[in-house]
């Protein structure tokens, strides 16, 4: 494929995959925006894929080795902690009737 | 592996991105979602490490358990309360990798003229210089919401012309490594220029305009995921950069919309001089009425029906237990208690809705601002713990006031009002809240979870 090509058709999967996430996202309820903000977060973590092919480019000089280790590092953080941050908020939203008089709370 | 063939399988991280989106649309489906996100994310790293020409070496591994550690202990450690700062330092990480995955494939590719196409250093600049943004941004977001520097506005003479002044110079390097000055210095511009320009960005912005900051730099952070992905011609980075640019925008609007102001507005305009009527003439007189704990439980055990509205009061104080216990204890006497949540309440979107979930409060309970609105009129006390502006009636009546227009919790409709309150001096002329001098409203001062912990014990004497 030519490079321009190339970029055509990455640009229609930009294009479209806002598209979907407008759709998708307008649904998610306003209970859920901490998580969904945490999930994103967790998400944009996919540039670890970005990370290590820097990191593990072959006859890279130093230079480059080393800035993409540090990428590897701060890519690591992001996806562990964002994945495990929101499973810990989600973690809490346990669905319940409001108590009533016997309750005994939780 | 063959290009198509990891495509096809980054495929599958794909679709489990977007499911996991989908399944965060009920709160008895999103949990599994983040499980299948998590899948997803394993099923792009597995298929990188078998990509054609991968030197695997020692960095990648060593790099990725460094990482991997800190992010799994700082997560698990982390407090509730303490959530919005390991958002905004999460999404600062993510900022910070694209940059240096930007500044590694620019310090590789430049030397040789001619490597370096078009659209690909486009690509490169801009995720280079909105990582970095994101990057500083976040983590002066991270320093004030942890208190490790004022979160107040901090503003001086001539900030704004700082700013333009600094965001012209990094264009113009960017610019000029587009047009073909493949200069190494000139991306340390971008991404130094970067960093400054995220700090002086975010420390003007505080209080109630910080879940809008931290919306936009979840969406920059996406948006630098994306451009990565166009360097790298990778799909599942532009797609998965998307739906994150796509959600932090979506966000950013609507914390926008929720307090009727554009965004441009509270990133340059306002410098926090909006924010609690600071320094604005209108003061209202009246005599604000103070309460005992004891006088206030009573009141509250005789209610048929209590809203709570709360406020980063709440939080600061981390009060959300103690207010659980008191819903509890007068759920047992019988009164209905319902929480108000104000879009804005907090300190990050729904922040206040994590803290209750935290202290077990059912979500059922919990009434968005259109949704409470209509039964304020029917409610006996609405209890305002640490809220201020989101409760002010001045934003619906008078039109000079800086809040006016912003969409406010009608609690001044209801029979009586409770506002909980660290402090307020005695003879105090400038109150900038028409609420406090309400003839409806008590006020109980002190630390917020001090006072519902009293609140729960007079209405256990009772």
């Amino acid at each position: 494929m030519s490079h321009y090509a190339q970029l055509v058709v990455e640009l229609t999967i930009l294009v479209l995959a806002i598209f979907l996430g407008v759709e998708v996202i307008s649904k998610v309820p306003t209970l859920l925006h901490t998580p969904l903000m945490s999930g994103t977060n967790a998400i944009h973590g996919i540039v670890i894929v970005g990370a290590m092919l820097v990191a593990g480019m072959a006859g890279a000089d130093t230079v480059t080795g080393w800035i993409g280790f540090v990428a590897m590092i701060l890519a690591a953080a992001n996806v562990v902690g964002g994945f495990v941050v929101t499973d810990r908020m989600l973690e809490m939203f346990k669905k319940r009737e409001p108590p009533r008089k016997d309750d005994e709370g939780g | 592996m063959s290009q198509p063939t990891s495509n096809l399988l980054y495929l599958i991280t794909i679709v489990c991105f977007i499911l996991a989106l989908r399944f965060l649309s009920s709160p008895t489906t999103a949990r599994r979602g983040n499980w299948i996100g998590a899948a997803g994310m394993t099923v792009a790293i597995v298929v990188t490490l078998f990509q054609p020409g991968l030197h695997i070496g020692w960095r990648i591994p060593v790099g990725g358990a460094i990482g991997a550690v800190f992010g799994a202990v700082g997560a698990r450690r982390v407090k509730m309360t303490a959530m919005p700062q390991m958002v905004a330092l999460f999404n600062g990480v993510g900022g910070g990798a694209a940059a240096l995955v930007s500044l590694a494939e620019f310090h590789n590719l430049a030397p040789e003229p001619g490597r370096l196409h078009g659209d690909v250093s486009i690509a490169i600049i801009a995720a280079a210089l909105i990582g970095s943004v994101s990057f500083a941004g976040s983590m002066v977001a991270f320093a004030k919401l942890q208190e490790l520097i004022g979160g107040r506005p901090i503003t001086y003479p001539g900030q704004q012309f700082v700013n333009l002044t600094l965001f012209g110079a990094i264009l113009a390097a960017g610019i000029a490594i587009v047009a073909g000055a493949e200069q190494q210095w000139l991306i340390v511009v971008v991404i130094v220029g970067a960093l400054v320009f995220g700090v002086l960005f975010v420390l003007p912005i505080g209080g109630a305009d910080m879940p809008v900051v931290i919306s936009l730099l979840n969406a920059f952070t996406g948006l630098a995921t994306s451009a990565t992905g166009f360097e790298l011609h990778s799909y599942v980075l532009i797609v998965s950069g998307a739906l994150v640019g796509a959600s932090g925008t979506l966000l950013t609007l609507l914390m926008g919309r929720a307090m009727n102001r554009s965004i441009g507005n509270v990133l340059f305009g306002a410098f926090g001089t909006v924010q609690a009527g600071a320094g604005t003439p209108t003061s209202y007189e009246g005599t604000v009425r103070s309460v005992s704990a004891e006088d206030v439980a009573i009141m509250l055990s005789y209610a048929h029906k209590v809203v709570v509205v709360p406020g980063y009061g709440m939080a600061v104080a981390q009060a959300q237990h103690a207010v659980r216990e008191l819903a509890g204890e007068l759920e047992k006497k019988g009164v209905e208690v319902e929480y108000a949540i104000h879009p804005v309440a907090g300190r990050m979107p729904g922040h206040m809705n994590v803290l209750l979930a935290e202290a077990n409060v059912p979500y059922p309970a919990l009434k968005e601002m259109d949704e409470i609105n209509p039964e304020f009129p029917q409610t006996d006390v609405a209890l305002v713990i640490g809220a201020n502006d989101v409760v002010n009636p001045a934003a619906r009546n008078e039109p000079g006031s800086p809040i006016y227009g912003m969409p406010i919790l009608n609690v001044d409709q209801s029979h009586q009002i409770v506002v909980m309150k660290r402090s307020m001096a005695t003879g105090f002329a400038g109150i900038d809240n028409p609420l406090f001098v309400d003839p409806k409203t008590s006020m109980l001062f002190g630390d917020a979870k001090d006072s519902v912990l009293k609140l729960v014990a007079g209405v256990k004497a009772l």
